[in-house]
């Protein structure tokens, strides 16, 4: 569908991104404000940046929720990669269906229940809650999203590839380290950064799954937010939001000049006598 | 990919001599590791859950009876279920968690498919950024999106402060801790899930019949009806269940921006068990939302599975 835009489209794209924008833009320029009350404009400050430097706290709990979503998302990104292969490389095995309804349950399951399920797994084995617990949990749901992000990508791309390499008498290992994960190593980025982004995000199963000295930044945010908005919590989110801005951009800019870099790979390919 | 094959030679040559030495080769290594992690922590603790749900609540650490007493006879009780039953709090709770969640399904369909309309009616260039500007706020963290529409609702708030500016109010309106506030909160966090899909049914449609409908003299609002809107359904189908299942359990919304009279399950939930610190009610109360939102899972999988075959 290409077509002149009418009115009422114009409408729609304004109304419905201004909405979605808006909100955010608004607590951003907040954040700068000189008073504390939110609402009131009373010229532009930078102290309440300051302040959140200051507030020990916060920034402990920054720490933590740092230090999670790294290694959170670093072994969910090696589990989720092979389950992925489990269920786009090994044909049928033993309990195959079990396996996929797990992979995609968690996907839509309710926070408060896996929260919930997790704590009661973790009082059952006596394993006492904190960082490792919050860890773990975390691991478990975002595995899922890399899986599905990395099934897709294997799904789309040309089998045959590999099955030449093996005919040609490569191991197995040996290729997927040197076919395989070349070509989905774009869906493991992605997926690294999607269960980075949900273990920064995450206050319901971590509130659950936490021990003493484990509180994580939205948990901090959450238990001040409850308490009325304050322009530190503003900063705190404006960071939050430029790193993902950012993060995006950048990651969005790779894409773009590998695409570019790609295409006139192929055109030398052609050009070439 | 024959297992003789994946024994005899995998390219990490330390770690397969180490799994061989457990007696796994590598390839039930890939099955089995994120199969027992699955299991160990996604599975297992459902049965917990469900067992939980038969205990009573005890003054003790973990604070709930045992299933099975010393000599190892079932204790199990039906309470929390009969409770969950009689008091009607329950009740009101999961009613109004579904009529809340599908209130903002209808809202979020309401406004999403105008601007998935456009988006997919915009020039080719524009489209990637436009695709772009959607996914980006689900980027940014949930917590912060709803806490952004704190400032704006409150009764001194941004946008009270607007209208009384515009003269069109003189008395602020109290819209934060009501339901309005939860159907916009909703609404605001998962539009983008709404937007997507049915962007990409409407990006699809041949423009041609819609021409050919209106060169035969249909009036626009009747091809539309007749022609857009089927041949959009199934993202309608897909976006409509993309926000009902998460809106169902929802809890950061409806505690942040509903009032203490904001009924919705999952915050139920996490009142019984931080609050009240009764387990097992939390438990039982977990088991019937998840029996709730079975239908609704398995219907949109089966769709999706139609889809994809």
């Amino acid at each position: 569908m290409n077509r002149n835009l009418t009115w009422f489209n114009w409408l729609a794209l304004i109304a419905g991104f201004s909405f979605l924008y808006l909100p955010i833009l608004l607590l951003v320029i907040f954040s700068f404000n000189e008073s504390r009350l939110v609402t009131v404009w009373a010229g532009f400050s930078t102290k309440w940046y300051v302040e959140m430097l200051n507030n020990q706290g916060l920034m402990s709990a920054a720490w933590v929720t740092l230090k999670v979503a790294v290694v959170s998302s670093t072994f969910a990104v090696v589990l989720g990669t092979m389950a992925a292969l489990l269920l786009s490389r090994f044909g049928s095995f033993r309990g195959r269906t079990l396996f996929s309804g797990m992979v995609y349950a968690p996907l839509v399951m309710p926070e408060v229940i896996t929260g919930l399920s997790l704590l009661l797994m973790f009082v059952a084995i006596a394993l006492d809650r904190g960082f490792v617990t919050v860890t773990i949990a975390h691991i478990t749901f975002s595995m899922c999203y890399v899986a599905v992000v990395v099934q897709s990508r294997l799904a789309s791309f040309d089998r045959s590839i590999e099955e030449a390499a093996q005919d040609l008498g490569c191991p197995p290992g040996r290729t997927f380290i040197h076919i395989t994960l070349p070509v989905i190593a774009p869906a493991i980025i992605s997926g690294w950064l999607l269960s980075f982004t949900l273990s920064l995000d995450d206050l319901v199963i971590a509130s659950f799954t936490t021990g003493p000295g484990a509180t994580t930044l939205p948990m901090k945010i959450y238990s001040q937010v409850r308490l009325g908005v304050t322009p530190e919590i503003n900063a705190v989110s404006t960071i939050l939001v430029g790193l993902v801005a950012i993060g995006v951009l950048v990651a969005s800019l790779i894409s773009r000049r590998a695409e570019q870099q790609r295409q006139s790979d192929e055109r030398m390919a052609a050009a070439a006598p | 990919m024959s297992t003789s094959q994946a024994t005899g030679a995998a390219a990490p040559g330390v770690t397969a001599s180490l799994l061989m030495r457990l007696g796994l080769s590598p390839r039930t290594a890939v099955i089995a590791v994120p199969y027992v992690w699955l299991l160990l922590f996604f599975f297992t603790p459902f049965l917990i859950v469900l067992k939980l749900s038969f205990a009573e609540i005890a003054i003790a650490i973990p604070p709930y009876t045992p299933l099975f007493d010393a000599e190892g006879k079932l204790q199990g009780t039906l309470e929390n279920y009969q409770l969950l039953m009689e008091d009607d709090l329950y009740w009101r709770s999961y009613l109004s968690s579904l009529r809340i969640a599908v209130i903002s399904t209808l809202l979020a369909l309401a406004i999403g498919y105008p601007v998935a309309y456009a988006m997919a009616r915009a020039p080719k260039q524009w489209r990637t950024l436009l695709l772009m500007l959607v996914i980006l706020p689900f980027w940014t963290s949930f917590l912060i999106r709803v806490y952004a529409w704190i400032g704006i609702l409150k009764s001194e708030g941004l946008l009270n402060l607007l209208l009384m500016n515009l003269g069109l109010i003189d008395q602020p309106l109290h819209i934060l801790h009501t339901e309005l506030a939860v159907y916009i909160g909703i609404v605001y966090s998962y539009l983008p899930f709404m937007v997507l899909p049915l962007y990409a049914t409407l990006e699809k449609l041949d423009y041609s019949l819609l021409e050919a409908a209106s060169d035969l003299g249909c009036p626009p609002l009747k091809a539309f009806w007749q022609i857009t809107l089927p041949i959009s359904l199934p993202g309608i189908i897909a976006g409509s269940f993309l926000v009902f299942i998460p809106a169902v359990g929802e809890f950061v919304i409806p505690d942040l921006l509903g009032g203490n009279d904001t009924l919705m399950i999952g915050r139920t939930l996490w009142v019984e068990f931080f609050s009240n610190r009764d387990w097992p009610l939390a438990s039982a109360v977990a088991v019937i939302l998840l029996a709730l939102l079975v239908v609704p899972i398995m219907y949109f999988q089966r769709q999706q599975a139609k889809q994809q075959g």
